[in-house]
Order: structure tokens, then sequence, then C-alpha cells
């Protein structure tokens, strides 16, 4: 019998309304796709008849190319477009384009948007499946599941294990989305930085906080470096980046201070000699690359398992 | 729902193993060439069996043998209520240029054994394809595939009647079920 199971929702919106099973769901189904990837023909037919809109209303590199390329080897057909060349300057709104992207058939949304909630909020009104791919400052949970997939790669499991956070807490999607994936998959978080980055009541979340760098790595297993996020602060957080660096660096130095073997992680994108050093990022203990690679795993397996939502609503229309 | 009938005992699955082996090293001579792919995930079990029946026969330590899965060529993705989720794929050789072996338990319809052709051109481009199955459902083909090798035909009518392969240790069976 082939196994069934499926995910417990409709959309992606975030790492907070899927189950420990949903997310379990999606690792082993990256799993086939990794062994997918390794091989001289990397496509698969799976969703030849499905057509997945891009809508990428910030920057983006990575996450775009990323989703991209999982669409494109499930042989789905795609289109992309982004706010900088749209009629989105011209006054129209989110449910009118992306309801004028739906009427030319496009089943599956995947959406980067500057304001919080954005896709929740399209989830509720528009027909089609949403795929998060960051809202702002709130969530972007493709990142936090293929964060927690490369720890669990790693490190065997991640129950028990203690990852750090440091940086820009305040204004990271990706740090909440791996908060809440992390501790559902019963690893123990803290998040360090500066009082300033540090959102009030995260406590209430069930991490630790911590402002001293050092400390932190003591205590952890696992150290996700994020950026500062300046394109976001509308006010001075701390007096300059050169002092930022002076206490949140992660450099060779302060590893071989503490003594001990640390995975170091990073989201992207880098800003190399601000929050960690190029020969830190480019050591063995390193899996930033791994994240990259097992970016386009994780997104298969999330487009693949969302696309039977698909015809279940139009076999529902019928 | 009458009750299902016995239609090959443990034993008689057995003998047909061996012959089946028989039939292949009769084709492949000393296997050099040659591979066994296993259907995941029913047809695993017996392509294992076949494998060791063929070691035994020629007595070699490793023939070339590998699980296909064919989840993602299948034409039937999202005709289910729910996804349908993918087995491990194991093929630790090249199957380019090689004889390949395709095994099932139950041949029906014939849309797995489309579905696994497929997969296979991922891998490679074999010299030639051939298929066994243990049980042959005739008269039930929705497309023009037919098994190289079979243990057994079966006459059964559609949908109405279900063949139930059991494999426990020592006590292999297949089983004819009836909806009338």
């Amino acid at each position: 019998m082939n196994k069934q199971k499926e995910l417990s929702t409709s959309h992606l919106l975030g790492i907070k309304n899927l189950t420990k099973a949903d997310i379990e769901l999606i690792f082993e189904t990256a799993d086939t796709f990794k062994e997918v990837l390794s091989r001289s023909i990397k496509k698969v037919p799976s969703l030849r008849d499905i057509t997945i809109a891009n809508l990428f209303f910030e920057n983006s590199t990575r996450t775009k190319l990323s989703f991209e390329l999982a669409e494109k080897r499930l042989s789905a057909d795609v289109v992309n477009f982004s706010s900088s060349s749209s009629s989105v300057k011209k006054g129209e709104t989110l449910i009118d384009t992306v309801n004028n992207i739906l009427s030319m058939k496009v089943d599956m949304v995947v959406m980067r948007h500057p304001s919080p909630g954005a896709s929740e909020f399209l989830s509720k009104h528009v027909d089609s499946v949403i795929v998060n791919a960051g809202d702002g400052t709130h969530e972007h949970p493709t990142q936090a599941l293929l964060d927690a997939y490369s720890i669990k790669e790693e490190l065997g499991e991640l129950k028990g294990k203690k990852v750090v956070i440091v940086g820009d807490i305040l204004h990271s999607r990706v740090a909440l989305s791996n908060i809440y994936c992390l501790l559902k998959l019963g690893a123990k978080v803290m998040v360090c930085g500066p009082k300033t980055l540090m959102p009030r009541h995260i406590e209430t979340l069930g991490v630790l906080v911590e402002n001293n760098f050092e400390k932190a790595l003591k205590w952890c297993d696992v150290a996700n470096m994020l950026r500062i996020q300046l394109e976001r602060q509308d006010t001075k957080y701390f007096p300059s980046l050169r002092e930022y660096s002076m206490q949140y660096q992660l450099s060779k130095e302060i590893l071989e201070k503490i003594g001990k073997k640390i995975t170091v992680m990073h989201p992207g994108p880098i800003n190399r000699g601000v929050e960690i050093t190029s020969d830190v990022a480019d050591s063995a203990e390193s899996i930033i690359l791994n994240q990259v690679e097992n970016g386009v795993a994780i997104r298969m397996a999330v487009l693949y398992l969302l696309a039977n939502k698909v015809v279940k609503k139009s076999n529902e229309k019928e | 729902m009458s009750k299902p009938k016995l239609f090959l005992s443990h034993d008689e699955i057995e003998i047909t193993i061996k012959r089946l082996a028989h039939q292949l090293v009769e084709n492949h001579e000393d296997f050099e060439g040659s591979a066994i792919l296993g259907l995941q995930p029913r047809g695993i079990v017996l392509a294992k069996k076949i494998r060791d029946a063929v070691k035994e026969i020629l007595n070699l330590d490793k023939i070339n043998y590998g699980d296909l899965d064919s989840t993602f060529y299948r034409d039937d993705f999202r005709r289910n209520e729910k996804p349908i989720l993918p087995n491990e794929v194991n093929i630790d050789f090249d199957i380019q240029e090689k004889r390949i072996i395709l095994v099932d338990d139950v041949l029906y319809t014939g849309r797995s054994v489309n579905a696994a052709l497929s997969a296979l051109n991922a891998y490679g481009r074999p010299e030639n394809v051939e298929l066994m199955v243990l049980i042959d459902r005739k008269y039930n083909r929705e497309l023009p595939i037919a098994p190289d090798y079979f243990g057994k035909a079966v006459d059964t009518r559609g949908d109405n009647e279900k063949v139930i392969v059991e494999w426990k240790e020592g006590k292999n069976k297949v089983w004819i079920s009836s909806n009338e």
C-alpha cells in the first residue's frame, strides 16, 4: 500500500499553523527529492498540470531562485512577477493584482511581501493555494523548514539540541519561523542580540534570552547568525555596525576561545565582516551552502504536498 | 463479500519463484550485464526472493539489484484524496546499457509498470527492459503491456475481484476475493 498522509493545512502561511506531523511529513518527502536531485536527470513530471505564480513584492535572490528551481524540477509551469516592474506601482491593490493573475488560470501562488500577514490576508480573499515566501517581519516558513532539516541532517536529530539565533531578532522573519519550527521539533532555542533588537516578551514563546554573545555560544550546539536588516530599521538601534561587530560577530578568535565545535548557519545574504567573518563562513563547521542545497528539496516537498489541495478545490467546484 | 479463495499456497509460491529464477538464468546466463529492479512498494519482496534464488543457482555472491519507485511518474497523482507519498529508491549501479528485469507482484492495468518505465529513463538508457510478475490479471489491461515472465495468470473481472498477495515469513499466500 502507498502511505497516505497529508498536510493538515491547504496553504503554507507560517510554521505556527503547522503540526509536528506536518513538518515530519515535509522532511520525509524532502528526503526523496534530495535523491531525485542527485540523479543525472533531475526533473520529475509530478506537477506537469500545475501553474505557479511567483509574486515577489520585495527583493530576493536565493528564495526566488530556489522556488523557481523547485517548481521547474517538478515540471510545473512558472510565471514570475516582481513589483518593481508591475502595475503595483500604478496603485493596484494586492487582491486585484492576484485575482488578475489567477484569472489566467494559475493554480498556486508563491508570495513574498513586505507587509506582515500579507499571505494570510490573501489566503482569505482569493481562491488559490498560497505559499508564503516571507511576509515582512512575520514569518518565512520554508527557510525555517530548510534550516531545521539541515540541522537534522548534520546532527542526526533535533530533539534536545541547543540552537542559538543571533542578531536582529526584532526585524527577522527567519527568527520567528525558526523559533516555532525548532520548538515544535523538540529543540531548545535561545535568542541573542542587543537589547534594542530583541522584541518585547519574546520569552513567552518559550525561548531563552541572552545578551552576552560568549555565554550564548558556550551554551549552544548550533549558531544561526542573522543579518542586520538595515533596510527595515527606521531608527538607530545601536551606535554603529562596527560596534555591533565587536560584540556579536562570529569569528575564529571567539570560537577558539570557546573551544568547542559549533555548527554554523546563516540564512543569507551574508554581510561578511559584520555578523560573521569569512574564515568562519567558509569553515568546515559551516553548513551555509548545505542550507541552500536543501532549500530546493524542501520547497519541492512543500509544493508537491500542497498540489494535492489544488485539485481538491477544483473538484469541490464541479 | 464472499470469503477470499486461496489461489496460491506457500509451497506453490516457492516452486513458482524457483521456476521464474531458472527462466531468468536461461535468458541472462551469468547475469554479468543484467540487473533486477523491484518495484516499490509491493514488488520488492518478490524481487529480493528472485534475486536470492538466482544467486543460489549461479553460485554468485552478488548480482545487480535495486528498488525503483515510480511515484513521481504516476498518471493518477492528485486523482486520490490524499497525496501519494514516495518510497525510497536504492540503485547503486549504473543502469546504462544493462539488461533490466522489472519485478512486481501483480500486473493489473499496467499503469504502474508504465510509470516505472518513465522513472527508469531518469537513471539512464538500459539495453532492454523485461517484466516479471507473480500474478498476471488478464483482461484488465488499460495499456499495451505484457509480462515476459509470470507466475500464474488469472481471469479476474475488473474491480469486483481483488488479488491479495501476502508475504509472511513461511506463510506466503495469494488470495482472490470477490465482492459479489
